[in-house]
C-alpha cells in the first residue's frame, strides 16, 4: 500500500457569530468538530453529507484557506502548522481545488488562455512565455478541449467545458493533492459522467490523489475508494466504498442511501424508505450526546447523553453509534 | 381518466441578440386528472418554459407564445382574457418554484403572503384566510402554525419554506400544481420528504401534478407518465414503467446510462453522452441530438423526425433509428 500523503487528526474549527447590530448573542458554529481521516497517495476519499455538516470547510482546511481551530494537518509528512510562509507557498502549490461552480471561480475578463498562463507565470513553473503557450496547449488537450478555446471567454463555453478549465489550471500546479469542491453537481446529468471519466483518467495517468467533497451518493461510490459521511461538523462513518454501500452501519447513513431514489420505476416501486423526520440541527446549538440522535429511527435514552465516539466495528469499518 | 390538461404543438419563442430561440418547439402532452406526469430533461431545453407557457407567464415582448392550444378542462387558456387567466391562476392551477426564496416576499410575514391569495381569489375575511393559512401549514407538516405565521421567510430553513410554497399552492384548491424543480435545491433527506409530502397530499386530495426535473430517480419514484425534453421538443413520451424498462429514443437511453447507480454494482467506467447540448438559436436542420447520437445515420441530419408510435400503449419516440434501440430479446 502506498504511504499516507495526508494526515487529518482531529480538526476542528468554530467559527464565532453574533453580537452584530441586533445585539444578538454571540455564539459559537462549530462547523467542524473533531474530524481524523487520512488519505493515500493515488487513493480517492469521498466526504459525503448535507450541508451544512462541515464538509466543505474540513476541504478549505486543507487548502490553507481557513485556520483551524485545533488540530493537526499533515502534508506529505509535515505539519502544516509548522511552515512559514514561504514554505507554505509552496505547499500551496502542492494542494490544488476544483470549484462547484466553475463559472464563478473564473475571471470572466480575461481568456482562457490568460486564466492557464498565469499561475504559471505567478509560480515560476515555466518562465519562458513562448514555453508557457505551449504549456497552455499542452494542459487544454489533456482535459479535452482545443487549442483554439484558449481565445475564448469563459461566458462562451459551456459548463462543462469551463470545469474542464477549471481542472486544467488545478493540473497547471502539479499538484499532488487535488480538493474536489462538488466538482459535478452544478453540471448537467450527461456531462457529469464526461467530468468524472476525466477526474478518474488523469488520476491513473498522473497518480493524483482526490478528497472528493460532495453530496451525490452515487457519485461519490463510483469515484471515491474510501468514504466519510459527516453529520454536522463530525464523520459519522468511514470504510471503503463497497462496505459502507453494502453493509452501512450508522443509521443516518442508511437514511441517506434510502433517500437517494433509483432511476427504475419497478425497484422505488418495492423499495423501502426510510424518511428522516425534522431537519439538520443549527450547528450553533447542536443536540447533546450524538449529534443524529433528536432525527434518529433507533436512537435510546443514552443516545442524548454522551457523544458515541467513531470506533472501528469491523476491521476498516468505523462509525460513531453505540448501537451499531 | 379524463383529460384535465391537454397541451397542443405549444411553440414558445424568444428574441434575443443572438437570434430566435424556440424554447419551446412543438409540443404536446396530456395530464390526466390526479395522476403525476414528469416533464425530464437538462438546462435549457425548455421544460420550465413550458410550465410557464401554461401559466402564461412567459416574459414579453422577448418570449412569445408563438402558436398551439392549450386546453385546461376543455377551455383554450390561450384565449382567455388577462383578468380571466389571473383566475386560473392559484385557482385552478398553481406553481411550485425551485427557489421559494426568490418566489417569497422577505418583507411581508408568512400570514400575510398565504392570506393575501385567499382573501383575493376566495373572497375569504381577514380571520377565515388566517384561520385557513393555519391549517394549511398544518397540513404540509409545520409544527406550531399559529408562531409561524407571524415569522418572515428568513426564519424559515429551506425546507420549511418549500412546505410553506405546497401549502400556498394548495391554498385554493387547485386541479394541478405545476411543480419546477421543486427539490433540487434542498438536501438530499429534505428531499425525501418534501416529495414524499407532496406525493401524499396529491393523492389525498386528487390533485394533478405536473414535475419538472432533471432527476430521473425522481421521475422513477414519482411520475405515472413521463416526457423526455431535449432542445425544445418532446423527444420520448410514455408510461414510466415503460420508458425506463424500453427506452427508445438514443437520448433517452444515453440518460440512464450516464448515471451512476447505488442498486447496481459499481461499473469500472461511466458512459456519458459526448458533446454538448445544443445552441437553441442556431438549431442542425435534421434531429438536434443527431451531433450527440451513436445511432445516427444520414437521415437523420437531413430531417427532423415526429413522434411516432413504437407498438407498446402510449409509448411515442421521435427518433429514425429508434428501431435499433429494442433490446434483442425483444426483437426475436
Amino acid at each position: 500500500m502506498s504511504e499516507v500523503l495526508l494526515q487529518v487528526d482531529n480538526l476542528v474549527k468554530h467559527f464565532s457569530v453574533g453580537g452584530g447590530l441586533g445585539g444578538g448573542h454571540a455564539g459559537l458554529v462549530r462547523a467542524v468538530d473533531g474530524v481524523s481521516f487520512s488519505i493515500r497517495r493515488g487513493e480517492t476519499l469521498g466526504l459525503v453529507g448535507e450541508s451544512g455538516c462541515g464538509k466543505t470547510t474540513t476541504g478549505r482546511c486543507i487548502l490553507l484557506l481557513e485556520r483551524p481551530t485545533s488540530g493537526r494537518i499533515v502534508f506529505e509528512g509535515t505539519d502544516l502548522a509548522e511552515l512559514n510562509e514561504a514554505a507554505l507557498r509552496a505547499v500551496r502549490r502542492r494542494i490544488q481545488v476544483i470549484f462547484q461552480d466553475p463559472y464563478s471561480s473564473l475571471n470572466p475578463r480575461m481568456t482562457i488562455g490568460q486564466i492557464l498562463d498565469e499561475p504559471l507565470e505567478v509560480h515560476g513553473i515555466v518562465r519562458e512565455k513562448k514555453a508557457r503557450a505551449d504549456r497552455v496547449r499542452e494542459l487544454l488537450s489533456q482535459v479535452g478541449l482545443l487549442p483554439q478555446h484558449a481565445q475564448r471567454y469563459p461566458h462562451q463555453l459551456s459548463g462543462g467545458q469551463r470545469q474542464r478549465v477549471g481542472i486544467a489550471r488545478a493540473l497547471s500546479m502539479e499538484p499532488s493533492l487535488i480538493v474536489c469542491d462538488e466538482p459535478v453537481s452544478a453540471l448537467d446529468v450527461s456531462i457529469q459522467a464526461q467530468i468524472i471519466n476525466l477526474l478518474e483518467d488523469l488520476q491513473a495517468r498522473y497518480g493524483l490523489t482526490f478528497l472528493f467533497i460532495a453530496h451525490d451518493l452515487s457519485v461519490v461510490r463510483h469515484i471515491s475508494d474510501r468514504v466519510a459521511v459527516m453529520y454536522l461538523g463530525r464523520i459519522v462513518e468511514m470504510t471503503d466504498r463497497g462496505r459502507l454501500y453494502e453493509e452501512p452501519l450508522h443509521p443516518y447513513t442508511r437514511a441517506l442511501l434510502s433517500a437517494v431514489p433509483i432511476p427504475d420505476p419497478e425497484i422505488e416501486a418495492r423499495r423501502e424508505h426510510t424518511v428522516l423526520k425534522g431537519e439538520v440541527p443549527s450547528p450553533l446549538n447542536p443536540p447533546s450526546g450524538c449529534v443524529f440522535h433528536p432525527r434518529c429511527p433507533k436512537a435510546i435514552e443514552r443516545c442524548a447523553a454522551a457523544v458515541p465516539p467513531l470506533r472501528e466495528i469491523r476491521s476498516a469499518h468505523w462509525a460513531a453509534c453505540d448501537l451499531a | 381518466m379524463a383529460a384535465l390538461l391537454q397541451v397542443e404543438n405549444l411553440r414558445t419563442q424568444f428574441r434575443t441578440a443572438a437570434g430566435t430561440v424556440r424554447a419551446v418547439d412543438g409540443i404536446t402532452y396530456t395530464v390526466n386528472e390526479g395522476e403525476t406526469v414528469a416533464i425530464v430533461g437538462e438546462s435549457g431545453c425548455g421544460k420550465s418554459v413550458s410550465a410557464l407557457s401554461v401559466m402564461r407567464l412567459v416574459s414579453e415582448p422577448a418570449g412569445r407564445i408563438e402558436s398551439g392550444r392549450i386546453l385546461y378542462k376543455g377551455r383554450d387558456l390561450l384565449a382567455l382574457s388577462g383578468e380571466e387567466m389571473r383566475d386560473v391562476r392559484g385557482r385552478e392551477i398553481a406553481m411550485v418554484f425551485q427557489e421559494p426564496m426568490t418566489s417569497l416576499n422577505p418583507v411581508l410575514t408568512i400570514g400575510r403572503q398565504m392570506t393575501e391569495g385567499l382573501e383575493i381569489h376566495l373572497g375569504m375575511t381577514q380571520a377565515d384566510a388566517h384561520a385557513r393559512a393555519v391549517e394549511l401549514l398544518g397540513m404540509v407538516g409545520i409544527a406550531d402554525p399559529e408562531r409561524r405565521l407571524a415569522q418572515y421567510p428568513h426564519h424559515f430553513s429551506g425546507g420549511m419554506r418549500q412546505r410553506m410554497m405546497i401549502a400556498m399552492a394548495l391554498a385554493c384548491k387547485p386541479s394541478l400544481i405545476l411543480a419546477d424543480e421543486p427539490t433540487t435545491a434542498l438536501d438530499v433527506t429534505i428531499q425525501a420528504q418534501i416529495l414524499e409530502l407532496m406525493r401524499s397530499l396529491s393523492r389525498r386530495l386528487g390533485v394533478a401534478m405536473v414535475i419538472i426535473t432533471h432527476n430521473l430517480g425522481v421521475v422513477a419514484r414519482y411520475a405515472d407518465r413521463v416526457n423526455v425534453m431535449y432542445a425544445g421538443r418532446i423527444i420520448e413520451q410514455g408510461s414510466a414503467a415503460e420508458i425506463y424498462a424500453n427506452p427508445r429514443h438514443p437520448y433517452t437511453l444515453g440518460l440512464l446510462r450516464s448515471v451512476p447507480r447505488l442498486d447496481e454494482p459499481r461499473r469500472a467506467r461511466l458512459v456519458p453522452i459526448e458533446g454538448q447540448p445544443p445552441d437553441l438559436a442556431r438549431l442542425p436542420p435534421g434531429c438536434a441530438f443527431a451531433p450527440r447520437c451513436v445511432y445516427r445515420a444520414a437521415r437523420c441530419e437531413a430531417e427532423a423526425p415526429s413522434l411516432a408510435a413504437t407498438g407498446a400503449a402510449g409509448h411515442v419516440v421521435a427518433c429514425w433509428e429508434s428501431g435499433r434501440l429494442i433490446p434483442k430479446e425483444r426483437a426475436a
